[in-house]
């Protein structure tokens, strides 16, 4: 167990969430994602811009010499050249403004007397532009957690979604710009969160807080956190998009294992006498050692002309097999870099040879080849001259880097809450004024009109569910952190549905599906809503909803209807049910005159084998206990 | 002083003032017990009046409201930044020769992250830095020749721009590179086509759709292009080189006399109109599309004719249009009138006599169509058969602006009507094309 304490966490979060606006934040185009073929690509690079003080951001610039480019899909009737960076920006999107302006005044922030959008550099193509805009809504509140700690806020922003990364082939990259210009609140904490369990309760209030406006996006990938940690002695690190809650305490418990193991690397090379300057960009061509290799991946690098590159990291045995967390090694790490500055797929080095088709022999003889004693590391790499350069300089720089601890970074999630490399933290935050927007000014009288319309706060919600709908406080939580909650009311105020049974299915039961692989997150809350009329009106039983559910998710395109008919769930007339207990009634006449009504039991569970959800149990229950009383009555 | 809080007026200049601060200093802002904190920024042109603009710590704007009770502190004194010039790529020997004239536009600069700046760079040596590809494509002589917008340029401009490339071509250099704001550029080009007669070498006016302070920017890779072009196309001809498509992977080469702005934003707003490119620049390589060019040749003897009048004028005909627009040019002393008509060149009736009289005081009356695409035809319809009795000299498929320019120039080179009028019908510089051939997608993509 780590002393969060004693080692000096700091966690800051920022959650950035998208909003339900009509519009995108700077043009008129809908917040519509797609999955059909785009209508056109258009191909474009993005140059690094030099700053007043002539420096460029080393990894952009790196990107652009090796010239990358970047290939946007678009589409003719939901994107528009606003999003190509083509047309000027319109004028921002009210409706967001006050939505983050809402939530300001939620958490007591003090709303910016007059807004200024500003250019955020962003080269990684993410953006045709090259930035991302972004605006400062409000500054300062702070947000309560369960234990009574509070956390402040420091900056509520209002900014563009960015565009999806749809994929990646050695230096082209595709980007769909559906997603561009959706608009986002991002709600930044101070770093003052110093354990993972508190960084996971920060992030869900405030996401409660958010969706207590009403007004947010909801479903997977709406919601982004993004969460810097650091510990004393070691680095601070950017962990980038982490879209469940669940993974947040995860994410924070990783980095802190892999920085403290970092750590012990450092003292270790220290106490070995490893020195920056021993460790050399002498870059060795071992292609002969590996002529008559049976290694698939040097191989096939070979067949396509390409070289086998060795490096020699002094002192450094033993420690790139070392692990820093879950399935990450030192090596990973190396390997990771190289992949980004070499374009490389991975690197092989001696803590894990013999192994992967490389023999002992050969390994021998690499080791001969670079001069590498017993207490030596040596890295290799095959690909093209020139990439097979990059990664070994890039995984040079890292060993440098483990012999001063650890380096900051920005870093991507992995599904298990480890993290991968991503790319070097940008320099320092590169903003200048977006020109072609005019400030907005936020007047006391539109502060005042926002005021009104405060909603209802997440402890309030919770404490009216129980009193209107006269569910328990937990399903009430669960409703509050699920996206059904107005679905929910919808429900119990339109039908006769039970309200606990409403609850419980669109919370328990869906998390217990999605647990066992179905995909919940298909159903629209159209569907949810047809599948509860249904009920209510006696078409469908409530016992038949998980299996409705996971119908429907399956085959997201089809109907409800089309699930009852596919299912055999369409509801058994009264006299089919009295057909189907007679039936079991005539098959079990000798079991009712020996156990009287407890047979009861026994049948009840027959019938409801073969009832299959297609009847109201109460209904079949009142049906065999008459029936079973006929029976003992004609009998006796 | 005003020069040092740019932008302020009023009360709050006089606040700031009294604290002291210049743009770029760390103040405090104190207001019914909240604290801002940042560094001072120009008050922006469109902001309220009794804002104080500052950038926070983390490079974020926001602009503070100034009260009555407002109190502002300087904490700190903002410190200029120091520019250190990334080193100049080598000059490698045996490069072509291209010089750069700028005219306004940034077609490079620098972000100044501190205010927001954005910081032109215009010698030979800024552009190098920050365009470095340029030091392999041509050793380049960059100079400033004014820094204007392009809808300030007047025919005035357009002498001096063709005075200043002539002189580049008299030395002897192997193109020469015209940097211009896209506004009226094709106006310009149109003009240096016609100021500069017999060229040896090629012309080449560049700018940019996306300023070159925004990673996306168009511009470092049209100023590049046409570097090459300058350099190495085979023709010398004056063209206007911008994005071909919205991708970032071919750059137009348009002739001078028949190009047009044609979109608000694109990228690749220029069109050539009545006609094919010249050639276009892909991947580095200059590809040629309409091989009817003059050929480069530096021993050809370049024949200026850089001057144009201001006593020419364009007229775009619309339904109801008054016939005092015309009087009232006549009356001013206009001396040509390039008239847009419409369909195949046509003006309505209610206009005649107001034409009539004008070329019966001496003012050459010329017609194109607002039609752009197409010739103009004045013998189909009698409305066209009228104007032409009357003395209005029909231009074939000349662009309306390229007719305006033409005339402006004609009006330079002689007094005599008749002279203008038989300028204007000979083709110069490829401004009419004898033959209009069909084009698939016309005018482009719907």
């Amino acid at each position: 167990m780590v002393d969060y304490e004693a080692i000096g966490l700091k966690v800051g979060i920022e959650v950035h969430q998208q909003l339900a606006t009509s519009r995108k934040l700077f043009c008129e185009c809908p917040c519509t994602l797609r999955s059909d073929e785009p209508d056109f690509t258009i191909i474009r690079r993005l140059r690094p811009t030099q700053s007043e003080l002539g420096e460029v951001d080393p990894a952009a610039e790196f990107e652009f010499k090796k010239g990358r480019t970047i290939v946007y899909e678009a589409y003719k009737d939901t994107t528009c050249l606003v999003e190509l960076d083509e047309e000027p920006p319109h004028q921002p999107d009210q409706e967001a403004i006050d939505i983050a302006l809402t939530f300001a005044q939620m958490i007591g922030a003090t709303p910016v007397d007059e807004l200024y959008v500003l250019r955020k550099t962003v080269v990684d193509g993410s953006n045709p532009s090259g930035f991302q805009r972004s605006i400062i809504v409000a500054l300062g509140g702070e947000i309560k957690l369960p234990s009574g700690k509070t956390i402040p806020i420091q900056t509520i922003c209002v900014e563009e979604d960015a565009a999806r990364k749809i994929k990646e082939e050695g230096m082209r990259i595709w980007y769909r710009v559906d997603r561009l210009g959706i608009p986002l609140i991002e709600v930044a904490t101070a770093p003052v969160i110093s354990s993972p369990k508190e960084a996971e309760e920060a992030a869900l209030a405030i996401g409660r807080l958010l969706r207590a406006t009403k007004r947010v996006r909801r479903g997977l990938g709406t919601v982004r956190q993004d969460v810097n940690i650091s510990i004393r002695d070691g680095a601070l690190i950017e962990v980038k998009g982490v879209q469940r809650l669940d993974l947040v305490s995860k994410v924070v418990e990783y980095e802190v294992r892999r920085q403290l193991e970092l750590l012990k690397i450092r003292d270790e090379l220290r106490g070995r006498g490893v020195k920056e300057e021993d460790i050399a960009e002498d870059f060795v061509d071992v292609t002969d050692v590996f002529a008559k290799t049976e290694s698939r991946v040097i191989k096939s690098a070979l067949k396509r002309g390409g070289v086998v590159l060795a490096v020699k990291l002094p002192g450094f045995a033993g420690l790139l097999g070392r692990e820093l967390m879950h399935g990450v090694r030192l090596g990973t790490e190396m390997s990771d870099r190289a992949r980004f500055w070499g374009r490389v797929g991975g690197i092989f080095h001696t803590d894990e040879l013999p192994g992967y088709g490389i023999t002992e022999e050969e390994v021998r003889k690499l080791r001969e080849a670079v001069g590498a004693r017993e207490e030596d590391a040596v890295v290799l790499v095959a690909d093209a001259r020139e990439n097979a350069e990059d990664a070994l300089r890039a995984v040079v720089e890292r060993a440098i880097e483990a012999l001063k601890g650890v380096p900051e970074e920005t870093r991507a999630p992995q599904p298990d809450g480890t993290t991968r490399y991503m790319r070097p933290r940008p320099g320092a935050s590169r903003m200048y004024p977006e020109t072609d927007i005019r400030p907005i000014e936020i007047t006391p009288e539109h502060l005042e009109e926002i005021r009104k319309q405060i909603p209802e706060f997440p402890e309030e919600t919770v404490k009216r569910l129980v009193s209107t709908y006269g569910i328990n406080e937990k399903l009430a939580n669960q409703l509050l952190d699920s996206d059904y909650l107005e679905l929910f009311e919808k429900i119990c105020s339109e039908t006769k549905v039970p309200p606990t049974f409403v609850a419980a299915a669109l919370t328990e039961t869906l998390k217990s599906l999605e647990r066992d692989g179905v995909p919940v997150e298909n159903l629209s809350e159209e569907q949810l809503w047809e599948v509860f009329k249904r009920i209510d009106e006696g078409m469908a039983a409530k016992e038949a909803f998980p299996d409705i559910a996971t119908w429907l998710a399956k085959n997201p395109d089809k109907s409800v209807s089309q699930a009852l008919e596919e299912l055999g769930l369409g509801m058994l007339s009264p006299e089919e049910v009295e057909a189907l207990v007679e039936e079991v009634v005539s098959r079990n006449t000798e079991l009712i005159r020996e156990r009287g009504e407890r047979a009861f039991g026994a049948l009840m569970g027959d019938l409801m084998r073969e009832v299959r959800g297609r009847a109201d149990a109460k209904l079949v229950a009142q049906m065999l206990r008459e029936r079973i009383k006929k029976e003992l009555e004609k009998s006796g | 002083m005003s020069q040092d809080l740019k932008g302020y007026r009023g009360a709050v200049l006089e606040l700031l003032q009294k604290a002291g601060a210049k743009i770029g200093d760390l103040i405090k802002i104190e207001r019914n017990g909240q604290t801002y904190e940042g560094y001072l920024m120009p008050r922006y042109e469109l902001s309220s009046e009794q804002t104080i603009v500052i950038k926070l710590k983390n490079g974020y704007n926001i602009g503070v409201r100034a009260t009555p009770n407002t109190k502002v502190t300087k904490i700190g004194e903002g410190h200029p930044p120091v520019f250190a010039k990334p080193p100049t790529p080598p000059k490698k020997p045996g490069l072509p020769e291209v010089a750069i004239v700028s005219t306004g536009g940034t077609i490079a600069s620098r972000v100044d992250y501190r205010t927001g700046a954005v910081l032109p760079a215009l010698s030979a040596e800024d552009l190098y830095s920050t365009v470095p590809e340029l030091s392999d494509v041509a050793a380049i002589d960059a100079e400033i020749l004014f820094s204007i917008f392009s809808e300030n340029m007047t025919p005035k401009q357009w002498t001096e721009i063709a005075k200043t490339v002539a002189k580049h071509i008299e030395r002897g250099v192997d193109g020469v590179v015209v940097c211009h704001g896209t506004d009226t550029m094709g106006y310009t080009a149109a003009a240096l086509s016609f100021a500069l007669q017999n060229l040896p070498v090629p012309v080449v006016l560049v700018g940019s759709q996306r300023s070159s302070d925004r990673p996306s920017s168009d511009a470092a890779l049209n100023l590049i292009s046409a570097v090459r072009a300058a350099a190495y196309a085979p023709f010398a001809e004056v063209v206007v080189a911008m994005h071909e498509t919205s991708s970032d992977t071919s750059i137009a080469l348009h002739r001078g006399t028949k190009v047009r702005k044609c979109h608000t934003s694109r990228r690749d707003t220029f069109k050539s109109v009545n006609a094919r490119i010249l050639g276009r620049v892909v991947d580095g390589k200059i590809e040629i599309v309409d091989s009817s060019f003059r050929s480069r040749d530096k021993s050809r003897k370049l024949v200026a004719k850089p001057d144009f009048s201001d006593k020419a004028a364009l007229i775009k005909f619309y339904p109801g249009m008054s016939s005092s627009i015309i009087d009232h040019l006549v009356d001013d002393g206009f001396r040509g009138i390039v008239l847009e008509g419409t369909g195949l060149g046509h003006v309505g009736n209610y206009l005649f006599d107001s034409v009539r009289r004008a070329v019966r005081e001496g003012v050459v009356v010329a017609m194109t169509s607002q039609c752009l695409w197409g010739r103009v035809n004045m013998n189909v319809y009698d409305t066209g058969v009228d104007l032409l009795r009357m003395g209005v000299v029909p231009l074939e498929d000349m662009l309306p602006e390229t007719a305006y320019v033409k005339m402006s120039w004609a009006l330079a080179q002689t007094d005599e009507p008749a002279e203008v009028v038989k300028l204007l019908r000979t083709n110069i510089t490829n401004e009419f094309s004898p033959r209009t051939e069909y084009a698939e997608s016309w005018p482009w993509e719907s």
